[in-house]
């Protein structure tokens, strides 16, 4: 039993590390999607914002602001990741280009533009390694709270709190304030929306540049709090996840939430079942595919329908019906 | 101008503007990373057509993008997008390098085999989606997403615990399965071309021969016009979308085995993807979805990357350079509306003139 517990409190900590940038990337993908814009381009969001995190910490490092570097970090990636989505919000909402194709062409664009500037910048691929690091905490009081205390409140980082109070906040913003339901009427029957007043364009640039935002910070977060540096390869697939957990969550902040969870699990097991016995002689393979199989499954309804805003992927035309 | 004339004039206007901007933005950009753009391009021609090598690597790097290029365009015509087509062909490589490792056979039936082998996985990558939309509605987007993850790490897992034989890779394929050609490696001073090649030029010219020649092809892309008035018309659609997913499929599995036989000769642990999938997208878009369009798309795309290797090497742009205006172009041709609106303005503004 002891050593269950020791397990769980390596695993529960790694599984909600593992799951804050999924989370709020995902977020982001929902402000997006529930006003009716297909984002495929969550992954390229988060390789810009992973660059503008680490590139905006080691700025502020060298002009000696210490520890705050990698918080402002995260701020640029945000600013960062709103303005690049505009080349998605403005395709696929003013010039009604595939809103698919448009994402796809956003994560070819964000590789491309990083990497390059990396290398025009170091001069190899990679970037520095950053030196001012968001550091593992424990929450006081809470984290001596017996049993739950090591699981949810020891060793954390400090994003990880932020972004879980971050999906209750849009939670509230999305389905108890006046904007959240503009956005979701958007989303839902744009032409009804037009009917009542809301500029259905104006309420999709939102949408789309909040998705840039919650996707730039959750590309930073990865790569502050994991990676620590930036190149081609340290975004590979945690937006697809995201989009996938936004799915499997079925286009609710707390489902996202816990689809997260589930895929943060997902990844922590697979990187340490070798030390959990009964685990250990499970090919890690399955582990890996584990969040893709299940995402499929859902959406085939055999986890329980999974049903999308009702206007998603169609470009709003006024005066069309 | 008569609407048919109007698309037709469109269909070739449109993506050789978007190549214009994609290229112009990309001297601009070198202007701004201080790189002078006209020895960038001058470079990254020659890295295309400056020697017989260059020349063959180009061939050989477009051979697989004509593949992954026909199965987008192929699922495209349908009213389907495959995105897809990266997983499809990591398997078609792998299983196709599985087949030319462990059967032994003379070279008439294995290389046949191992060709079919890869067609038969991609198939079968690309039915699993096709069959879940056509059973339970499910967007085709997200599963093929999905499977490319899948394909990915369950090829590396198979490769890692069973076939690995040196570092990262599995041992080399039979000479019977194999498509690499000496006398076309002599032809460009010893590049990688293979055969493969021209079973590509022979794959663009089935496609055309199966959409527009035959009556399946008529319902295939009447399908993909318009589902209701096919099903109204005693189509099946359902039918049609699984079949179109596994044709789709089967072309990107053959890519992946033009790079198993023909440029590698074995498969590799990928720790991430080739893009040669998600470059089909860009090709198929491009080249419009026909034949000619992709064959000529590829070509482009094959070039750029082949010569950004040349352009580093020469004016030191770093390759992604290439990257960049791949999503450009990507992007104006997507969003063709632009093109179209201008287009219209100006017509309008010259009848108000008269």
């Amino acid at each position: 039993m002891d050593q269950f517990l020791l397990i769980l409190y390596t695993i529960v900590p790694a599984a909600l590390i593992a799951a804050t940038p999924l989370l709020l990337t995902a977020l982001g993908g929902l402000f997006s999607e529930r006003s009716g814009i297909v984002n495929i381009g969550l992954e390229g969001l988060m390789v810009m914002g992973a660059f503008a995190g680490i590139v905006g910490t080691l700025y502020f490092e060298s002009v000696g602001l210490g520890a705050a570097s990698p918080w402002l970090g995260i701020i640029v990636a945000i600013v960062l990741g709103a303005i690049f989505s505009l080349f998605h919000a403005v395709a696929s909402i003013t010039l009604k280009a595939d809103q698919i194709v448009s994402g796809v062409a956003l994560n070819f664009l964000a590789v491309g533009l990083t990497v390059f500037i990396v290398r025009e910048v170091f001069e190899r691929g990679q970037t520095d390694t950053i030196s001012a690091r968001i550091f593992r905490t424990n929450v006081p009081i809470l984290s001596d709270i017996p049993i739950i205390g090591p699981m949810f409140f020891s060793r954390i980082f400090a994003t990880t709190y932020i972004a879980f109070i971050l999906a209750v906040i849009v939670w509230y913003v999305v389905f108890k304030t006046p904007f959240g339901l503009r956005l979701r009427s958007v989303g839902e029957h744009p032409m009804a929306a037009d009917t009542m007043g809301i500029k259905v364009n104006r309420m999709r640039y939102i949408g789309v540049m909040l998705s840039g935002a919650f996707g730039g910070m959750g590309g930073a977060v990865y790569a502050i709090t994991t990676a620590g540096n930036f190149a081609g390869g340290t975004i590979v697939g945690q937006g697809f996840m995201a989009l996938a957990a936004l799915i499997f969550g079925k286009w609710h902040p707390l489902g996202a939430m816990g689809a997260a969870i589930f895929f943060g699990f997902a990844q922590a097991l697979s990187i340490s079942a070798q030390q959990i016995p009964g685990l250990a002689n499970v090919p890690q393979v399955y582990m890996l595919i584990l969040p893709y199989v299940l995402t499929i499954l859902a959406l085939a309804g055999f986890v329980g329908k999974a049903e999308g805003p009702k206007a998603l992927s169609q470009p709003y035309e006024k005066g069309s019906r | 101008m008569t609407n048919a004339i109007k698309s037709k004039f469109f269909g070739l206007v449109i993506p050789l503007i978007a190549i214009g901007f994609g290229f112009l933005a990309g001297a601009v950009i070198m202007l701004v990373s201080g790189n002078n753009p006209i020895d960038g391009y001058v470079a990254l021609f020659q890295g295309v057509f400056g020697d017989a090598y260059y020349f063959g690597e180009t061939l050989q790097r477009m051979t697989p993008l004509i593949f992954s290029g026909l199965a987008v365009a192929f699922a495209f015509r349908t009213g389907l997008l495959n995105i897809g087509v990266e997983g499809q062909l990591i398997v078609g490589w792998f299983t196709s390098v599985f087949v030319g490792i462990t059967v032994e056979a003379p070279m008439a039936i294995h290389l046949p085999l191992s060709l079919l082998a890869g067609a038969l996985a991609g198939a079968l990558w690309g039915f699993v989606p096709g069959l879940l939309k056509a059973r339970f509605q499910v967007h085709e987007v997200i599963v093929t997403i999905m499977m490319n993850y899948i394909a990915m790490h369950v090829v590396n897992h198979f490769i890692r615990n069973f076939m690995l034989e040196s570092g990262q890779r599995t041992a080399f394929i039979h000479n019977s399965s194999s498509l690499s050609s000496d006398y076309l490696a002599a032809l460009t001073n010893f590049s990688r071309l293979h055969w493969g090649f021209l079973i590509a030029i022979g794959a663009c010219v089935l496609m055309w021969f199966l959409l527009w020649k035959t009556k399946k092809g008529f319902e295939l892309r009447s399908v993909g016009y318009n589902q209701h008035a096919s099903s109204y018309a005693g189509m099946n659609v359902n039918l049609n979308i699984i079949l179109s997913m596994s044709v789709s499929g089967a072309f990107a599995g053959i890519g992946g085995a033009m790079l198993g036989l023909g440029t590698y000769n074995y498969a590799n642990i990928l720790p991430s993807f080739t893009n040669y999938g998600f470059d089909g997208i860009a090709v198929a878009l491009l080249g419009a979805s026909s034949s000619v369009g992709i064959f000529l798309s590829a070509f482009l795309f094959g070039g750029l990357k082949e010569g950004a290797n040349n352009m580093q090497g020469q004016a030191g742009v770093a390759p992604e350079l290439v990257e960049i205006i791949i999503a450009l172009i990507i992007f104006f041709v997507a969003s063709s509306y632009l093109i179209r609106w201008i287009y219209s303005r100006l017509q309008s503004s010259k009848k108000e003139g008269k």
